[in-house]
């Protein structure tokens, strides 16, 4: 083996751990109870299968009404980031305008803000809109925080379906609208599908913004957030383990357009 | 059916003038080739006769309408393009009845034309497939099927051919020849391979930096181009060029004599094809020193030397030719094209 190669098989090593350890630990207690949490050295895997740290879990009070109100945010941001991320990555893909290169950049920009600093001025606004405390709030910012995603997945959509394809249908009897609606759509539907997933994703899984934003009507994740610190440790590990599923279920399934977003061939 | 008016057509992408006021008329059921290298604005004339480009001035006009502002849609052209376009969501059969389901035209019209362009490719057998299913060559049948189902007024090629590979290309050449010649469709058709303006065209527009700089029959375009530009585009290998002194109404070609273009002073260009000198005696010829001689089939290619100049000649295969040799040819003629020197244009022509 090669200096390079042992140095890149080290990189994916280190990379790996960094996600799954966490992971595995987290599954670890939770399936195995609390003779698994506690002991030490932890065996590799559970001992016995403990379902009452899931049933616990899911008999915390309130748990359901916030989950409910998660899917509610998250349904709520897929849809704003694709209604407005998706015209955007169409334009970034088929216009030639001044300053797109920039635009791409500043799409990302809004990333570069943490929500910490936005969060009191955002808060203020909020009261003042009559938006605080609502799940349409929460779902406006978690759309800001997906949006980039939503614009750049699908401007790499559109870069993948030939001008040719459009120009083709021009001739052949299409208005624009036309076109869009009976070819670049069908076209691009899987992709627009897998980057809808990964806006409920982020907005699922996100907390900070949701913690601030509400009181009441808290996400899953901000509710747990406030109420997990008083149930027991495994109860805690099998939420965390319920509360990633769907996102690791979801990831999975769209990886391939994750990697176009970056420009990855992976056809 | 209807003709193709193309006036004082200008395009300029910001500061570079890609068409400067190109005007061509292509006649009702005419096959008119653009031929030209990349870059000579032979695409972007197609697309502003398409409508997928707006031209800076000018008009188009088809069957005597003009159509300058109107969308693709309503132009009543069908099209052919480089990647073919079949859409790949769709099968060969809804591809080719696209057009037709477009204009509402009813299903056992679309599926009778659909079928009968299908036959007219030979591509009945793929009709239920889809794209990816396919081979280039397939492809680009679809993509033909699809444009001459529509029974477009005017149909419109921007290098059809050209991602086929040599043999398919040749095949193909000559199916879609035998079609479109039996459909009467007016064609304006772009390419930047000789060989297929020259074998499917009626006529022959040969641009070059944004201009017609000819246009004719390919026969005539072959043997009396009009620039130096046109002799050395057309044909392979191209037109030889030799700058000559013309000296009391005679220019010396080696130790031969030709008479000069009346009234010429100075010097002019002499131009002539490769396979219009003929080999004779030396006292009937100039010398012509071989420096390269590539056995091609047909003939041998000899490139080499005369009258300090470079030059190709085609000589016959039975006549062995090695390098180093030493030739004695004399032009025919009939075929010789005199140049301007400076201007790069044929002596005579307009």
């Amino acid at each position: 083996m090669t200096g390079r190669r042992a140095l890149y098989v080290a990189g994916v090593v280190v990379v790996c751990a960094w996600t799954v350890v966490p992971i595995y630990l987290l599954a670890l207690g939770a399936l195995g109870g609390s003779k698994t949490v506690y002991a030490w050295p932890k065996p590799f895997l559970p001992v016995g299968f403990a379902a009452e740290n899931f049933t616990a879990f899911l008999h915390i009070a309130g748990i359901w009404p916030a989950m409910l109100r998660s899917v509610e945010v998250a349904l709520m941001c897929m849809a704003f980031s694709i209604a407005l991320g998706a015209p955007a990555g169409y334009a970034l893909a088929r216009y030639a305008f001044r300053g797109a290169t920039v635009y791409r950049l500043v799409i990302l920009l809004t990333r570069a803000f943490p929500v910490g600093i936005l969060a009191l001025p955002l808060a203020v606004s909020y009261v003042r809109l009559g938006l605080y405390d609502t799940p349409l709030g929460v779902a406006l910012i978690h759309t800001a925080l997906a949006m980039p995603f939503a614009v750049l997945i699908s401007a790499s959509l559109f870069l993948g379906i030939p001008r040719e394809l459009e120009e083709a249908a021009w001739v052949f009897g299409c208005s624009g609208a036309g076109a869009f609606r009976r070819i670049v759509l069908p076209l691009a539907l899987p992709g627009i599908a897998a980057a809808a997933i990964f806006a409920f994703v982020i907005s699922w899984n996100e907390v900070f913004a949701a913690t601030v934003l509400t009181v009441r009507n808290k996400t899953l994740t901000a509710y747990l957030l406030s109420v997990l610190s008083e149930s027991p440790l495994q109860t805690q590990l099998a939420g965390g383990l319920l509360l990633i599923l769907p996102s690791v279920f979801f990831i999975f399934l769209v990886r391939r357009y994750l990697f176009a977003m970056w420009g990855i061939a992976s056809r | 059916m209807a003709d193709i008016r193309i006036d004082a057509v200008r395009k300029s992408f910001g500061a570079l003038e890609a068409l400067k006021e190109v005007s061509l008329d292509v006649r009702e059921a005419e096959f008119v080739a653009l031929l030209g290298p990349s870059g000579c604005g032979k695409t972007t004339l197609l697309r502003i006769v398409a409508g997928l480009e707006t031209q800076s001035g000018g008009r188009v006009l088809i069957g005597g309408r003009d159509v300058s502002a109107l969308p693709p849609r309503a132009r009543g052209l069908a099209m052919v393009f480089q990647n073919y376009a079949v859409f790949p969501h769709l099968t060969v059969a809804d591809n080719i009845g696209f057009g037709l389901q477009m204009t509402r035209a009813p299903a056992d019209r679309i599926r009778r034309q659909v079928e009968r362009a299908a036959a007219l490719m030979h591509i009945e057998a793929l009709l239920t497939r889809y794209s990816a299913q396919l081979s280039g060559g397939q492809r680009q049948r679809v993509a033909v099927a699809r444009a001459l189902a529509v029974e477009p007024a005017v149909l419109l090629m921007d290098e059809p051919l050209s991602n086929l590979d040599a043999l398919l290309r040749l095949e193909m050449r000559a199916e879609l020849k035998s079609v479109l010649a039996a459909a009467g469709t007016t064609t304006l058709y772009v390419t930047h391979d000789q060989t297929e303006a020259m074998g499917l065209a009626d006529r022959i527009a040969v641009m070059h930096e944004g201009r017609i700089v000819q246009i004719a029959p390919p026969v005539e375009v072959y043997r009396h181009p009009r620039t130096v530009f046109v002799g050395g585009f057309v044909g392979s290998p191209p037109m030889n060029f030799l700058r000559l002194a013309v000296t009391g109404g005679a220019v010396q070609l080696g130790t031969l004599a030709l008479p000069a273009p009346a009234g010429r002073d100075g010097a002019v260009m002499l131009g002539i094809r490769p396979e219009d000198l003929a080999l004779v005696g030396p006292e009937d010829g100039f010398g012509f020193r071989v420096q390269v001689a590539e056995p091609l089939g047909p003939h041998i290619l000899a490139t080499g030397e005369a009258a300090g100049q470079m030059m190709r000649v085609a000589i016959p295969p039975d006549h062995p030719v090695r390098a180093g040799e030493s030739l004695h040819l004399r032009p025919d003629p009939a075929r010789i094209t005199w140049m301007d020197p400076d201007s790069g244009r044929a002596l005579g022509a307009s």
